[in-house]
């Protein structure tokens, strides 16, 4: 618990002493003002909901998850700082969650700071708060899992730009596996039970079910085996490639 | 030679390392013991920072054993880990962490607490003369105080064990003194290894060397045993001699 506290506080206050963190949440907060008000249509759609700023969520994370994420392992290799830190007495396992947790809180932290638009619909309106608080905790296990992909992708590569690259490839692939986009590449070959499988992936069902108020034990089991799983991935990534 | 008692510290049998086509190092077994200071010598290339890397955890020997105070580096890693100090290669540091925080970074690892820890951490940047930098990025810090900052992360702990890969390189002739006596000062209760390039060193500081070049032993004496190889009494011609002589009879040539 210790170590990972340790690698946690590290990896955290890394994120504010470089500009990163203030770049991300500045430019996190301009976009979801830009697509809640324009593209979503907060206030012609003249509804006490925050349904628009929702809506966009996994399509902003898509770009800006990767991007917190890209650094986490990438930036040790490339810097050789990973031997030092393999060669502590912490576990991989030990490093792999603290930085993914870091990570995560970082995001939970950009994520708190969109509380104005609560205030400012439960000014106008009276919304459902239930249903705000349900889409907030969805949003928040959305990102958790982007985060863990783009987490063993950045222990791939010394490159911060391959990582952010490809991740943001295989978080488009999860985010619309219950799309014709994807799924038509798989039914002309593989059976029906697979295609309903990769169905079930999809970021974006999950996401739209937890929108509407109703978290299913189903989806939080989802997101968290998903996230399990890529940090899984992770470790034995870190592991193979640490050396190379 | 320096007090040494009989149960080797780091015992290390037939270890090999290959990657891939290239063979790194090619079943070296040495000893140390407390109290000994190991000079690690050999060419660019020869395996010696993959020796220390295995030593260290951060690499998995191909075959062969690495024993660090009884523990096993495969079985019980962590242990290992816990009693050992390194400077790796280049002494990496997190670049945006500030001399103090990255120290406290490596304290809270090394799970040192209370009065005990804030005393430690003070009495390494005494030692190594880090005062007039210490709320500095490391990034903005010049070679010799990077090289400094690992050093001091990796005895902060007073280890029983300590691996040092070059930690002299990149200094000036006075910071070099400054890290050999405080090797010296250490060396009484520790086990150290350190790699080098400059032999001076190992007559300065070490009690031991050991030439390897290729990935194999060629020689493992005292440093008066090596200058008692010598025709004129330099220590960079025995090492070229015993180097290139290895290199003429095996038909290896150096791998980098």
């Amino acid at each position: 618990m210790n170590n990972i506290a340790a690698v946690f506080k590290r990896e955290f206050a890394a994120y504010f002493s470089t500009p990163v963190a203030y770049v991300f949440i500045v430019i996190f907060l301009f976009l979801m003002g830009v697509f809640t008000f324009y593209l979503g249509a907060f206030y012609e759609s003249n509804q006490a909901d925050l349904e628009p700023f929702f809506r966009f969520h996994p399509w902003l994370y898509l770009f800006l998850i990767p991007a917190i994420a890209m650094r986490l392992w990438s930036e040790e290799r490339k810097s050789g700082t990973i031997e030092l830190l393999m060669t502590l007495p912490i576990t991989t396992w030990q490093s792999v969650i603290g930085k993914f947790l870091a990570a995560w809180c970082f995001t939970a932290v950009a994520i708190v700071l969109t509380f104005p638009i609560w205030i400012t619909v439960n000014y106008l309106g009276k919304p459902d708060n239930t249903v705000i608080l349900a889409s907030y905790i969805g949003s928040l296990l959305m990102a958790g899992g982007f985060l863990a992909i783009g987490a063993c992708i950045s222990g791939l590569t010394k490159n911060q730009v391959i990582a952010f690259v490809i991740s943001v490839v295989i978080c488009f692939l999860f985010l619309l596996s219950g799309f014709p986009l994807v799924l038509d590449f798989f039914r002309s070959w593989a059976p029906q039970s697979v295609v309903n499988a990769i169905a079930s992936f999809s970021f974006l069902t999950h996401f739209e079910s937890i929108k509407k108020g109703v978290i299913d034990i189903r989806d939080l089991i989802f997101f968290v085996t998903l996230i399990a799983f890529w940090l899984y991935a992770n470790v034995i990534v870190v592991e193979s490639k640490k050396a190379s | 030679m320096a007090e040494t008692s009989n149960k080797p510290l780091i015992d290390i049998k037939s270890l090999d390392k290959q990657f891939g086509p290239i063979h790194a190092v090619r079943g070296i077994s040495f000893s140390v013991r407390k109290g000994e200071v190991l000079g690690f010598l050999g060419p660019n290339g020869a395996g010696k920072s993959t020796t220390m890397k295995m030593i260290t955890g951060f690499l998995e020997p191909t075959s062969g054993t690495v024993t660090v105070c009884d523990y096993d580096i495969l079985e019980n890693p962590t242990e290992v880990k816990k009693r050992i100090g390194y400077l790796p290669e280049g002494a990496p540091l997190y670049g945006e962490m500030t001399v103090t925080s990255f120290l406290n970074f490596i304290a809270d690892v090394r799970g040192m607490e209370g009065g005990h820890r804030e005393k430690q951490i003070e009495e390494v940047i005494r030692k190594i003369n880090l005062q007039s930098v210490r709320n500095q990025t490391l990034e903005t810090l010049s070679k010799g105080f990077k090289r400094r900052v690992g050093v001091a992360q990796a005895i902060l702990h007073d280890p029983e064990i300590l691996i040092m890969d070059e930690p002299t390189d990149g200094l000036d002739p006075n910071q070099k003194h400054e890290v050999r006596t405080l090797i010296k000062e250490m060396a009484h209760n520790k086990a150290i290894i350190i790699s080098t390039h400059i032999l001076e060193e190992v007559d300065a500081v070490c009690t031991r060397a050991i030439i390897i070049a290729s990935g194999k032993l060629l020689f493992d004496g005292t440093p008066a045993e090596l200058l008692a190889r010598s025709e004129n009494g330099k220590l960079d011609d025995v090492f070229r001699q015993i180097t290139t002589q290895f290199y003429s009879e095996t038909g290896v040539t150096a791998q980098s």
